[in-house]
């Protein structure tokens, strides 16, 4: 223990530190200079068009280029570089397959940006841990109208948690999409969910995604199979479409030796369909059905037909394997594409051992959504990434169909929905576009409030105590409660 | 313990005996409980992201060149954070103990006004908890136009109160003033006495900050990530939480693995190079004869 | 021995203050007036909600007050100094037996390098991958809980994440894993100082083991002694990293292994620069209360 004292703080704390700090550097430079590493990549460049996009990479960074523009169409007199505030690499790699006219610096890497016409594309990442992403935003976006030129945010990603807190009418560092000019009539193919994420006090839309994710109960058929007699998608969905049907197939499940899944997993559908949002008048307010979600998780676990492992935890994805007792999940079709491991030998996803069912009620999990930042100087071609990347049904498609996202298009998902080829070998070829389709018009988000994030991160925290026999619910209650004054002095707790 | 020690008078040969078994023991179950991690970190390099989501097993997969390479071509630059790592840690080191055994040395071996109270101040500052000054610290560091640039994470070395704790109680205990005084009456300046007499005697103490320094200095992510927004001035340890914050489709455990691995290595060799200093002399003084 | 000193080099005594002068300059810029700002944010009500600044306002003691009212400082308290005692005991135990064993002359133990060398490594490694690997290990379906399973000492996986008792065992256990090391390292320094001769002439006279330590050993290792318990006890209330991964965050099962940097973050989440000031200053109040407790104890037997 000892040294400690200057040096080793460390970690994870960090971030809640990054605050005001993470202001000077990072608005612009980190990611888009071509450094290092990288450059032995571009050698291994495979078509003829990227490696002639390499070499813009030099001309690029000095933006000296003088190309015609090919998208920016009234862009005269705006700015010449396009910043981007983002946490990963996936919009980068959207952008750089979808985009007409963006040519990358890096083949390999979107996140090195690029070229759009005259303009250079510059991607800024922060890594999310420790709210670094946040931190981040919250320094710049405020003084985003006062930075030189070549600085200014343009575009920053943000997701559903915390969306709120970035597209605040009295905040205003997102733009009203009607202020670049995109009309509702652009947006009537979306989802109305990923619309109310984005939607202010006032009614204003101030951002748009490209996917749609909302979410079903994934299940282990040969479980299915053993507990229930049968793998079919109606009798199984029949058998958990109300919690108190969930609850019973649980009982089932536990007595043929099994485990229905983890209470954490459950979370996100009790949660998705509140009454009433997280604060109320400046108080906080336990919704019933969240409430419902700590009652009927506490006695799953009491009876061990529930566990309560931490998502993403070992332990929570074992069951992504076979030999393991877990009966399902719940997750979008992200979860079932990229994280059950099933390009893995043993793997339940391998042999196409999982079914997608709606479950007991519907919800969505993640997405990301594209803001203009206010005080942007690309307003024109901002609007036209946003209108292409959220709203062209060609660009949907192509992103359904090379990315397996769940696209935010009511015509392209149905035009899915009914063709064949698209049934998902890890669910054992069944196509899941109907049920994602028919989900996501049923997702209600218009009781989301700021406070959100903190309020789920810190109720499934103290309710964990609950399962685990160390508290009471009302000593849960308490410390949820204590920890909600930390997170956000201004709220009540009684 | 306590009956094999009270023996001992009586068969002095055969307690000794037991205690040196009794001492294997422990020292091999100590040893083990410290080798135990390197092992699993390794194993863990050599596994791919699908088969770390099976669980732990003790037997070594076929994935370590590919989770390296991976690593080291995928978009992070690591070895350019390899190197800023080893400048800002080697930096720290060198400050910290060079002025904090001047410092040491001003109170230990100089009689001077307000001497006692610079003493117990000092002591005094060792007592603030980093995070209290750090958000102060940060937005200095912004003020004074610092921002990714390595002088805000090294020069604040030459201010750490532990070293300089250390310095002085090591004085206490092995330096004896009549060496000094010799010293000057063959006439040597005062920073020559510290350079070429004072220094060198301090050596082991020396070695043993440098590490610590060096160390905490490498493995540290605080401060480091709040400094460095720019790609090419980062450290490994916050490269590492980038990594780590991938999304779902591109989280690779195995990565993660390889850039720990990577990051440890460096290490290692700098506290083989310097705990000789420390580990050989316990050995000339203690088991000779 | 300062005493001594004093006549002889007076002259040279200016000296002092030209070799101060480094580490004041750079700890007046770098730490002082961060921390002065520390101090005064401590008085003020300045936080944000959201994008929106609330602050600062001028309230007095109303933080203090606050943090006094509300009754958990004493319980984080309590946590640090529990899980700090439960890794330090052993800490300083197995470190006082390795410097005594390895001075030993008697002992003659084999591949003493080896050892001194090894004990240090785990210290190499990150608090945050320690942390991961101790996941792997402890995870229901890792191999601590398959091979207490296999040897027939459970029948089903003990929860090690979810039992007062062993969250904080693991945290004492990483400390003392990640420090004990350290703290050899620093006593067999101290040690280097004494001549050997001074074992072999002990051990020529009759003196047994427990006789050469604590008569030549520990009283020529005090000073550094002395440094190792109040630099632990200070480390100890600084406690963090540690039990922040472990816990992610939370100092669970229900914030008993919550220590008070820890608590101090939380605050810093909303960037409530007058509370987290706040609990600074009592912080810094509690270690050198405490710190000079143990300068005091130890002072006096000097004499």
């Amino acid at each position: 223990m000892k040294k400690r004292m200057k040096t080793l703080l460390s970690l994870a704390m960090a971030a809640a530190l990054v605050v005001p700090m993470a202001a000077c550097g990072s608005g612009t430079t980190a990611s888009s200079k071509s450094a290092s590493a990288s450059g032995s990549s571009a050698s291994s460049a495979s078509t003829s068009a990227s490696s002639s996009a390499t070499e813009e990479t030099t001309a690029a960074s000095s933006s000296s280029a003088t190309e015609a523009a090919s998208s920016a169409e009234d862009a005269s007199g705006e700015g010449t570089v396009l910043n981007i505030q983002c946490w990963n690499d996936e919009f980068a790699n959207r952008l750089a397959a979808h985009y007409p006219g963006f040519e990358a610096a890096d083949p390999k890497d979107a996140t090195k940006g690029g070229k759009i016409g005259d303009v250079t594309v510059k991607f800024t990442v922060t890594p999310s841990d420790d709210n670094a992403y946040q931190n981040n935003l919250d320094t710049v976006l405020p003084e985003n109208a006062d930075a030189s030129a070549d600085k200014k945010v343009d575009i920053f990603l943000v997701e559903a948690d915390y969306a709120l807190k970035y597209i605040d009418a009295d905040a205003n560092v997102a733009m009203k999409l009607s202020d670049l000019g995109i009309t509702d009539d652009d947006l009537s193919k979306q989802y109305q969910y990923t619309k109310d994420v984005v939607t202010d006090a006032n009614g204003d839309i101030r951002g748009s995604s490209w996917q749609a994710c909302s979410a079903g109960l994934i299940f282990n058929r040969d479980i299915a199979k053993k507990v229930l007699g049968t793998d079919d998608l109606d009798a199984v969905q029949d058998a958990v479409s109300s919690w108190d049907k969930f609850n019973e197939t649980a009982k089932k499940v536990k007595d043929a030796g099994y485990q229905m899944c983890s209470a954490m997993d459950t979370y996100r559908v009790y949660s998705n369909n509140v009454s009433g949002p997280w604060v109320q008048d400046g108080k906080v307010v336990v919704d019933d059905n969240i409430k419902a979600w700590a009652e009927d998780s506490k006695a799953l676990v009491d009876a061990g037909e529930e566990n309560s492992y931490e998502l993403w935890s070992d332990d929570w994805s074992k069951g992504f394997f076979k030999d393991t007792p877990v009966f399902c999940y719940f997750g979008p079709a992200w979860l079932i594409n990229f994280s059950m491991h099933s390009d893995e030998d043993g793997s339940v996803g391998k042999d196409g051992g999982w079914g997608f069912v709606t479950g007991p009620q519907g919800f969505y999990w993640g997405g990301t959504w594209i803001c203009a930042a206010n005080g942007t100087d690309n307003p024109t071609l901002v609007k036209d990434i946003i209108l292409n990347m959220t709203t062209n049904d060609d660009v949907m498609k192509e992103i359904a169909v090379d990315d397996s996202d769940c696209v935010n298009n009511k015509t392209v998902l149905d035009a899915l929905a009914s063709d064949e080829k698209f049934g998902n070998p890890i669910l054992g070829g069944q196509n899941p576009y109907a049920m994602l389709s028919a989900g996501a018009e049923k997702v209600d988000m218009s009781n989301i409030s700021i406070y959100d994030q903190g309020c789920n991160e810190e109720f499934q925290t103290a309710m964990k105590n609950y399962f685990d026999g160390n508290a009471s619910y009302d000593d849960a209650l308490a410390q949820f409660k204590s920890a909600i004054q930390e997170k956000y002095p201004d709220v009540s707790v009684d | 313990m306590a009956a094999v020690q009270a023996n001992e008078e009586k068969t002095a040969k055969g307690t000794v005996r037991g205690r040196r078994i009794f001492s294997y023991i422990i020292l091999i179950f100590l040893t083990f409980l410290c080798l135990i991690w390197f092992y699993i970190l390794f194993i863990n390099t050599t596994r791919s992201n699908g088969e770390l989501g099976k669980g732990f097993t003790p037997i070594p997969s076929s994935h370590l060149i590919e989770n390296l390479s991976n690593m080291l071509h995928g978009s992070l630059p690591f070895v350019r954070g390899m190197l800023n790592s080893l400048i800002i840690a080697g930096l720290s080191a060198f400050f910290s103990t060079y002025f904090s055994t001047m410092t040491a040395y001003a109170i230990h071996a100089y009689d001077f006004k307000g001497k006692k109270a610079i003493y117990t101040f000092i002591l005094a500052i060792m007592m603030i908890p980093t995070q209290v000054s750090a958000l102060g610290f940060v937005q200095l560091v912004s003020k004074m136009n610092l921002m990714d640039h390595y002088l805000p994470l090294v020069v604040p070395a030459v201010a750490s109160p532990v070293v300089f704790f250390y310095m002085k109680q090591y004085m206490d205990s092995n330096l004896p003033g009549s060496l000094l005084e010799a010293a000057r009456i063959d006439g040597a300046g005062e920073f020559r006495i510290f350079n070429t007499i004072v220094m060198p005697l301090m050596k082991p103490a020396i070695a043993v900050q440098a590490i610590f320094t060096f160390v905490n200095s490498w493995n540290n992510y605080f401060t480091p990530a709040l400094i460095l927004h720019k790609e090419t001035m980062k450290t490994l340890p916050v490269l590492i939480a980038e990594l780590r914050s991938a999304d779902w489709l591109k989280f690779d455990m195995g990565q993660v693995y390889a850039s720990i691995t990577f990051s440890i290595f460096p290490v290692i060799f700098v506290y083989l190079f310097l705990s000789k200093y420390i580990v050989g002399g316990v050995t000339a003084g203690g088991v000779k004869g | 021995m300062e005493k001594r000193k004093k006549s002889r080099i007076k002259r040279h005594n200016r000296y002092g203050y030209i070799f101060l002068i480094p580490f004041m300059a750079v700890f007046v810029i770098f730490q002082m007036i961060p921390l002065l700002s520390t101090i005064y944010n401590s008085f003020f009500e300045n936080y944000r909600s959201g994008l929106k600044q609330i602050g600062p306002n001028f309230i007095g003691l109303a933080n203090y007050a606050k943090l006094f009212t509300s009754g958990d400082l004493p319980k984080y308290f309590a946590n640090t100094m529990i899980m700090w005692v439960l890794g330090f005991v052993p800490q300083i135990v197995v470190s006082l037996a390795l410097a005594a064993w390895f001075t030993d002359p008697s002992l003659h133990l084999k591949a003493q390098r080896f050892f001194k060398t090894v004990i240090y490594l785990p210290n190499l490694i990150m608090a945050s991958a320690f942390a991961m690997l101790f996941f792997t290990l402890f995870a229901d379906s890792g191999p601590v809980n398959s091979i207490l399973m296999s040897l027939h000492l459970l029948s089903k996986p003990y929860k090690f994440m979810s039992h007062v008792g062993s969250v904080r065992g693991m945290v004492a256990f990483m400390n003392f894993l990640m420090w004990f090391g350290n703290t050899t390292i620093l006593l067999m320094a101290g040690m280097l100082g004494i001549d050997s001769s001074l074992f072999e002439a002990a051990e020529v006279d009759g003196a047994n083991a427990r006789q050469i330590f604590f008569r030549i050993t520990m009283p020529i290792l005090k000073p550094i002694f002395v440094y190792v318990m109040i630099t632990s006890l200070i480390g100890g209330l600084q406690m963090f990293d540690v039990p922040q991964i472990l816990t992610n965050g939370s100092g669970d099962p229900m914030r008993s292994s919550m220590t008070l940097i820890m608590y101090l973050n939380k605050h810093l989440y909303s960037k409530n620069y007058g509370m987290a000031g706040a609990l600074s200053v009592i912080l810094l109040i509690i270690t050198g209360l405490l710190s000079m407790v143990v300068f005091k104890t130890t002072a006096d037997k000097k004499d």
